[in-house]
């Protein structure tokens, strides 16, 4: 283990664990209003939008951002890319971390989130799309959390258990990947039933696809931009396999998002062209949309490809933040702000403050899990007793 | 771009002329994306 443990003799008050707290805090009193008050208490939920931020952000952002954990662990055990593997654990626990909070999100946004199990236990439903979303995140997440069980286990000092475990990380992988074809892409189908609803530029018999490509993308970037943070704020749990691999890991996954981006805009710019759509390009959700596809994934695609080029490490951080920034975007716009783009404005949604309060809260959480996590057990570094073992 | 269809066979016609036209430039575009993207490895 690295030299300086983040565990022993701390200080309490820092500026981080301050800001958390008090963010917790008022997420602990908004949890207890959403739970005795209903949704109408802490929403601007409405008929007309069923589905706001804690789908938009928390679920459609949350899910595809979490992509990290099944992209990087194809790359390394399927692919055979043993030059990334030290970014497995840091990708898998974000991943478990993300879908977790998507969980956990789920159950302040359903109604009567009791009923969650539902589709397992009392009627199926198979021909809806969201039993499928529904069945593959609770078995995706169950996945990730047996992927990341070998930490824990070798932080704990479990030899027998871990080393089962760890013979299943094939097995694991693979059914990962398929789970996340799946949903990623079904999260997308959901959209496929409001076509009146959803703006002509956004919608497309490809969406399925929009969001499965895109979701590569999310998951490469985010493995970059957080293993940017975790060396800026963790750099005293790293060792050196995680210090050496930090910049081929930049280059290698820059190269590959660039290479997804460019793909995924070429597949966009046919779907505006199958469905005849150019002439929206020229009003201002065209506008709109022109800023999400030249700002957010051409400009990220090529700033990707001159960071590979240049080798230029910083600049390729810098652009997989932007390209985190512009999944955000993709998603609010697919679920927010181009869904019911012909309704009067009164009639739009905007999220109450208690909305954005407790979408901050869960974010916030899972920084703390994260944070908790990575100063204790053997993610950003290999325990002694097992290096080179897995 | 206001162009009116008469019928499906019209619409498809345009579309999917304009979609084969784009998929074949996307074919040679993203070969020299690779080539350039690559190009940092030969040396």
């Amino acid at each position: 283990m690295p030299e300086e443990s983040a565990t022993s003799g701390k200080k309490i008050f820092t500026p981080f664990n301050i800001v958390a707290g008090i963010i917790l805090a008022v997420g602990g009193v908004l949890t207890i209003l959403r739970f005795t008050g209903g949704l109408a208490t802490v929403t601007n939920l409405s008929d007309y939008n069923p589905w706001g931020i804690w789908i938009g952000f928390d679920l459609l952002v949350g899910v595809a951002l979490a992509a990290g954990g099944y992209v990087t662990s194809a790359a390394v055990y399927i692919f055979g890319m043993k030059k990334y593997h030290s970014a497995v654990r840091p990708a898998i626990l974000t991943g478990f971390l993300g879908y977790a909070l998507v969980v956990l999100a789920l159950h302040y946004d359903v109604g009567r989130p009791w009923r969650l199990p539902y589709p397992f236990i009392v009627q199926q439903g198979t021909t809806s799309l969201l039993f499928e979303v529904g069945a593959c995140v609770a078995l995706y997440l169950a996945v990730l959390f047996i992927e990341f069980t070998p930490a824990p286990l070798e932080w704990l000092g479990f030899k027998r258990a871990r080393n089962i475990v760890v013979k299943l990380t094939m097995l694991l992988t693979i059914f990962g990947v398929v789970l996340s074809t799946l949903h990623q892409s079904s999260l997308g189908a959901l959209f496929l039933i409001a076509p009146s609803k959803l703006h002509p530029l956004w919608y497309s018999s490809y969406i399925p696809i929009y969001f499965f490509v895109s979701s590569i993308i999310a998951g490469l970037s985010m493995v970059i931009f957080e293993g940017a943070l975790s060396y800026r704020f963790f750099k005293g749990n790293m060792d050196e396999e995680h210090m050496a691999e930090k910049d081929t890991l930049a280059l290698g996954f820059g190269k590959a998002a660039s290479l997804v981006l460019a793909g995924y805009f070429i597949i966009k710019v046919i779907g505006i062209a199958a469905d005849n759509n150019w002439h929206y390009l020229a009003t201002g959700y065209g506008a709109w949309f022109l800023v999400e596809l030249l700002g957010f994934v051409a400009l990220p695609c090529f700033l990707y490809a001159v960071g590979v080029r240049d080798r230029n490490v910083k600049l390729i951080r810098w652009t997989a933040a932007m390209t985190v920034l512009g999944i955000v975007l993709n998603r609010l716009n697919v679920s927010i702000i181009a869904f019911n783009y012909h309704l009067p404005s009164s009639e739009r949604y905007f999220p109450h403050w208690m909305e954005i309060g407790i979408s901050l809260f869960i974010v916030t959480l899972g920084l703390v899990v994260f944070k908790f996590i990575v100063t204790r057990m053997p993610v950003l570094y290999e325990h002694p007793e097992y290096k080179g073992a897995h | 771009m206001d162009t009116v269809f008469h019928s499906l066979h019209d619409f498809m016609l345009r579309t999917e002329s304009i979609t084969y036209i784009l998929i074949v430039v996307a074919l040679i575009g993203i070969t020299g994306f690779w080539l350039f993207l690559s190009d940092s490895d030969d040396k």
